[in-house]
């Protein structure tokens, strides 16, 4: 086995019971595992489902520990590993600000306008953009924010989900 | 909160009772027949719901932790589930140890802890704890039940998960105005769990393909653990057919001890740090292990990138997150390990496979050379006692009874694994994972509650026996004839050890200091105390501590200088395994290995 770590995109759907969160996070933080991104919300109101969405990073044993643990775990009823079950979609928001003189804000605003950022709140000082993309094209809107006078930065954290017609439950659960 | 969804059951309106009522059903249903408890305020409800039943028996601890423990000792030795009760804040936060303790030895236990009234959570309340919190990665699974329409179904919901699966402690958190309102029974069959499904068959081809690698070896070995125990006797059975079907050798871990008759020929002794040269030279070198209910644990496997390095391994737990954990193995098999038994027995037959004697008779000789080397050998010179003779003794004079043996940790704990030998699963109750001293003497009473007729000895060193000794006064109150037997060498005997071979022989608070007389201490209980000095006293001590009919405190004074040997030294690969200084074998601690534990 390597020893290279690999960055996963992990989803897990679990029932949406108090502590629910607490359990997921417990695991990763007890056994010093790490994560890059965790969303979490309610997807399934009838049925009382969330979807945990987690970037986590280690090598390939470490990967497999963390989603036989997450599947291990009581309220959870999935798990997928979306950067082994082939392509998939991840898409990342971030509210981003910055202030300075006219002439940096509007070349912030060509910028975000280039990049498909939205203007959501502006002062005469001050600009919000918003932004929707796969996490790096954020990574590089902040980037290019940076000299333009960045101030704050909110991400909402990494949502995915798999391409082609199969859904969440139709994947094969790990180690199966 | 839970899981559960109900049944339909449309016509029936279910019955309503108070919380505690609907707690007292349901641990009948589930067919407990006895809880280890300590009241307080926040139970008080629960044990007045006790006090008008008489279905099941309330014992009375004097520390929580000792409860957990007992409920360990029980559920271990009648593969029965352990029930504990205690109050909130410092009743449950004591149970901390005890519920670690049952998840790193997957022991089945559910424990029900008071909790403040709904409306005080998180007020910081008398005797609050925000018990959930606390005990979430040391169980299984925990609830707090916050509506008293939950409480039946999270009951029988806590006692499947408890007992399903890989075993474990899993806690139930009732605050106090739940255990008093008006609640709905179900019974479990109305109870169907949404998520919680353990893998429990395994996969056809996978069996096939290791049948393939078992005929193919010339030199395997089996490596069975504690989860084999937990699978039950029938379990053990089939995998004592299997192994003999196959005529491998076998090596049992510290916590699979009489999952194999220990007298058998090709059981091969116990492996890992304290285990056999033999065991562990013969992990070493196979080329092919099966491990079964075995978690590859640091102390079996001593330096990971020394581990046997030529073998192919298969590797059978019902647990997927055990595997390939610490040792990468090639044929990952997720089952019960009773099924997966049964199902690589029926194809061993059904191919015509038979033991093939010849083609392993070259490993067969290797193994014997190794077992030549004695290395579990002492000497007993002289009028002191060497602790590994009294345990030598005490399995000489216990042998032909019903003898359970439950122990602390320590130096005594490896020689009871290496001294008392087992036929049979579930007689041999020891902390493993976590390493708990003060586990062995409620652990003891937990056995013979679970065993009146039974002989339970619980093999002690004195450090140990006397972080919860307070257990003798609930001993003495359920007249329980537990034999406490103390290897008594006024040292903490293995981290004096280890400071002799990895710092110096510098005996930093090692010394135990103004202990008690335990023949008085005994008396003070109310209990028959015993002492043995010379080797000539041993014999006739033991034989009066078995033909009291009343529990014992026998002080056994051993040798205070004797290590346990063989060592693997932390940090060293099986084959770097050191005999001791009878062999002139002497353990040199490294500067790596001193950072290990």
């Amino acid at each position: 086995m390597t020893e290279q770590e690999e960055s996963h995109t992990i989803a897990v759907l679990v029932e949406n019971e108090p502590g629910v969160l607490a359990r997921v996070i417990g695991l990763f933080s007890g056994r010093g595992y790490n994560i890059d991104s965790l969303t979490v919300a309610e997807v399934d109101p009838q049925q009382g489902r969330s979807r945990i969405n987690i970037v986590a990073r280690g090598t390939p044993q470490v990967i497999e520990q963390i989603k036989a643990l997450l599947a291990k775990l009581v309220p959870v009823h999935h798990v997928v590993d979306l950067t082994l079950d082939g392509a998939y979609v991840e898409r990342e928001l971030a509210l981003i600000k910055v202030t300075g003189d006219r002439e940096k804000l509007v070349q912030a605003l060509r910028i975000a306008d280039f990049m498909h950022a939205r203007l959501v709140d502006s002062t005469t000082e001050s600009f919000v953009f918003e932004i929707t993309g796969a996490p790096n094209q954020i990574d590089s809107f902040i980037h290019l924010m940076e000299p333009l006078g960045l101030v704050e930065v909110s991400r909402a954290g990494v949502v995915a989900i798999a391409r082609g017609p199969g859904g969440l439950e139709s994947g094969e659960p790990p180690l199966a | 909160m839970s899981a559960t969804k109900m049944m339909p059951s449309a016509e029936v309106q279910p019955q309503t009772m108070t919380g505690s009522e609907v707690v007292l059903r349901a641990l009948v249903e589930q067919g407990v027949e006895v809880v280890f408890g300590y009241p307080g305020g926040a139970v008080l409800p629960l044990y007045d719901a006790f006090f008008k039943q008489n279905s099941i028996r309330h014992i009375l601890v004097r520390h929580e932790q000792g409860a957990v423990h007992a409920a360990e000792g029980y559920a271990r030795s009648t593969g029965k589930v352990g029930v504990v009760l205690v109050t909130s804040g410092p009743g449950a936060t004591n149970t901390v140890t005890g519920l670690t303790d049952a998840l790193m030895d997957s022991v089945p236990i559910v424990c029900l802890t008071g909790q403040v009234p709904t409306h005080m959570i998180g007020n910081d309340a008398f005797q609050e704890a925000d018990t959930v919190g606390i005990t979430r990665p040391c169980t299984k699974h925990n609830y707090l039940v916050k509506s008293a329409d939950d409480v039946a179904k999270v009951m029988h919901e806590a006692f499947h998960v408890a007992r399903s699966g890989r075993p474990g402690p899993v806690v139930i958190d009732l605050p106090k105005d739940v255990q008093m309102s008006e609640a709905p029974y179900y019974s479990a069959s109305e109870c169907v769990h949404k998520t919680y499904r353990p893998r429990t068959e395994p996969a056809a081809d996978a069996i096939e393909r290791a049948i393939d690698m078992m005929a193919e070896a010339k030199k395997p070995i089996f490596y069975v653990g504690g989860g084999l125990v937990n699978a039950g006797d029938e379990a053990c059975m089939r995998v004592t057919e299997l192994i003999q079907a196959t005529g491998f050798p076998v090596t049992l871990t510290l916590m699979g001890l009489g999952a194999y008759p220990a007298s058998d020929k090709q059981f091969i002794g116990m492996l890992g740090m304290h285990g056999t040269l033999e065991a562990n030279m013969a992990m070493h070198d196979c080329d092919l292990m099966i491990a079964i209910g075995s978690r590859f644990d640091d102390r079996v496997t001593g330096r990971l990138d020394a581990f046997s390095p030529d073998s192919k391994k298969i590797h059978i737990d019902i647990d997927p997150s055990s595997i390939n954990k610490n040792v990468p193995v090639d044929l990952p098999i997720v089952a019960d390990a009773g099924k997966a038994v049964d199902a690589l027995l029926q194809r061993w037959w059904a191919r015509g496979l038979k033991a093939d004697r010849q083609k392993l008779s070259p490993w067969w000789a290797e193994i014997q050379g190794w077992q030549a080397r004695q290395s579990y050998r002492y000497k007993q010179v002289g009028d002191v006692i060497k602790p590994q003779y009294a345990i030598q003794r005490l399995y000489e004079l216990t042998k032909d009874r019903e003898t359970f043996i439950t122990t602390e940790v320590g130096q005594h704990q490896m020689w009871a694994a290496q001294h008392y030998l087992f036929e049979k699963p579930r007689y041999w109750m020891t902390s493993g994972g976590l390493g708990t001293m003060g586990y062995g003497l409620p652990s003891a009473m937990g056995v013979q509650i679970g065993n009146p007729d039974a002989l339970v000895v619980g093999i002690a060193g004195e450090a140990s026996w006397v972080m919860n000794m307070q257990e003798m006064s609930t001993i003495v109150q359920y007249r329980l004839p537990v034999k406490c037997f103390i290897l008594n060498n006024s040292y903490m005997g293995m981290v004096r050890q280890w400071q002799e071979l990895f710092h110096g022989n510098r005996h930093s608070e090692s010394y135990m200091d103004s202990l008690p007389d335990f023949v008085k201490l005994a008396e003070a209980f109310g209990v028959v105390g015993m002492r043995a000095e010379k080797v000539s006293e041993l014999d006739g001590m033991i034989e009066e501590m078995i033909a009291v009919d009343r529990p014992v405190i026998a002080d056994v004074v051993v040798d205070r200088a004797e290590n346990v040997y063989p060592m693997i030294p932390a940090g060293a690969a099986h084959n770097e395994i050191k005999l001791g200084p009878n062999a002139g074998d002497d353990v040199e601690g490294s500067e790596e290995g001193m950072v290990l534990v």
